[in-house]
C-alpha cells in the first residue's frame, strides 16, 4: 500500500457512551420526515395489532440515536464526506420507552482508490444495549472523505 | 401480499416516493441529528462540488424501512439491513424502491431480500439487502 490513511492513528478510538431514551415524539418526527405513514410507529393499538407490546421504531431510527462521535476533533472537511455504506444488525427491534446505552468507535481507517481519486475510508461502529445489558443493535457506517 | 409464511423467491414489493424536497431534508436532518450542512446549505454544497444540496443517503434507506414495514406488519422482524450508496440524490428526484425475495430458509424461517433504489431516469442510488426472521 503506497498511501496510508490520514486517520490511521485513530483506529480503535472510542467515544464515551451515552444513555438515550427512545421518545415517542422523536420516532413520530422521524417517520414524518421519511413520509412513512405506517401507524405501528405512532399508534399503540396499531402496534399491538401487528404483534408488538410497545410502539416499535423503524429500523433506520437507530441512526437518530447519536452518541458522542469518535471522529470529533479529527480534521475532516464535511463538504468532501460521502456516506458510502451502512449496515444495521438487530438482536431485537427498538421500542419507544427503551433506555439504550449507545457507544461509537472507529473500527476502520484506510485508503481506497475511487473513480475520483484516492479517498480516506472511515468505518464507525455503534453498539446499543438495553438496561439489562442485552445487545439491541450494531450499526456500521462507512464514509469516504475525498481528498 | 399475504403473510410472512407465504413469501416465496421472486416475489417483490415496490414503493415510489413523492419528489424529494429541501424541506424534507431539513426535517430529516432535525429528526436524525445529521446536521451536515451539505444537506441544506446550498453554497456549502456547491463548495463541495455539487450542483445543489444533496439528500441524506439514510433518507433513502429510511424509504426501505417504510417498504419493509409491510413485512413487519405481517409478522416479520428485521435482523439485518445493509446498503451501498451508489449515486447522490437531489431535491426534485423521484425515488423508487424495489425489494425482491431472493432466498427463503424454511428451517431457520428467514427470508433474504435484495434492495435497489432508482431515480426516474434509471440511475441506481442504493443497492443493498435485508434479512427477515419470524417475530
Amino acid at each position: 500500500m503506497s498511501e496510508l490513511s490520514r486517520y490511521r492513528e485513530h483506529i480503535g478510538r472510542t467515544a464515551p457512551p451515552l444513555v438515550l431514551e427512545v421518545e415517542r415524539g422523536h420516532v413520530r418526527r422521524f417517520v414524518e420526515a421519511i413520509g412513512d405513514t405506517n401507524p405501528i410507529y405512532v399508534d399503540e393499538p396499531a402496534a399491538r395489532a401487528a404483534g408488538f407490546e410497545r410502539i416499535p421504531a423503524p429500523p433506520t431510527f437507530a441512526t437518530a440515536l447519536r452518541p458522542p462521535d469518535p471522529r470529533q476533533g479529527l480534521d475532516i472537511d464535511f463538504r468532501k464526506v460521502l456516506h458510502a455504506e451502512q449496515e444495521f444488525v438487530f438482536a431485537r427491534p427498538i421500542f419507544v420507552g427503551d433506555r439504550l446505552t449507545v457507544q461509537a468507535k472507529i473500527v476502520v481507517a484506510d485508503v481506497k482508490a475511487g473513480r475520483s481519486g484516492v479517498m480516506d475510508r472511515l468505518v464507525v461502529e455503534t453498539g446499543a444495549c438495553d438496561e439489562k445489558g442485552a445487545p439491541v443493535y450494531v450499526a456500521r457506517s462507512t464514509v469516504m472523505v475525498r481528498r | 401480499m399475504s403473510g410472512y409464511d407465504k413469501l416465496t423467491v421472486g416475489q417483490h414489493l415496490s414503493l415510489e416516493k413523492s419528489p424529494i424536497t429541501t424541506e424534507q431534508l431539513v426535517r430529516y436532518a432535525g429528526a436524525s441529528g445529521d446536521f451536515n450542512r451539505i444537506h441544506y446549505d446550498e453554497p456549502f454544497a456547491k463548495a463541495g462540488g455539487f450542483p445543489s444540496v444533496i439528500a441524506h443517503g439514510m433518507l433513502t434507506l429510511g424509504f426501505f424501512g417504510e417498504l419493509l414495514g409491510q413485512f413487519v406488519e405481517r409478522g416479520a422482524e428485521i435482523k439485518r439491513l445493509h446498503s451501498r450508496f451508489r449515486a447522490v440524490t437531489f431535491p426534485g428526484d423521484v425515488i423508487r424502491c424495489d425489494a425482491e425475495v431472493v432466498a427463503v430458509d424454511q428451517v431457520a424461517q428467514t427470508v433474504e431480500l435484495s434492495l435497489r433504489a432508482c431515480k426516474s431516469d434509471g440511475t441506481v442510488t442504493v443497492e443493498g439487502g435485508a434479512t427477515l426472521c419470524r417475530k
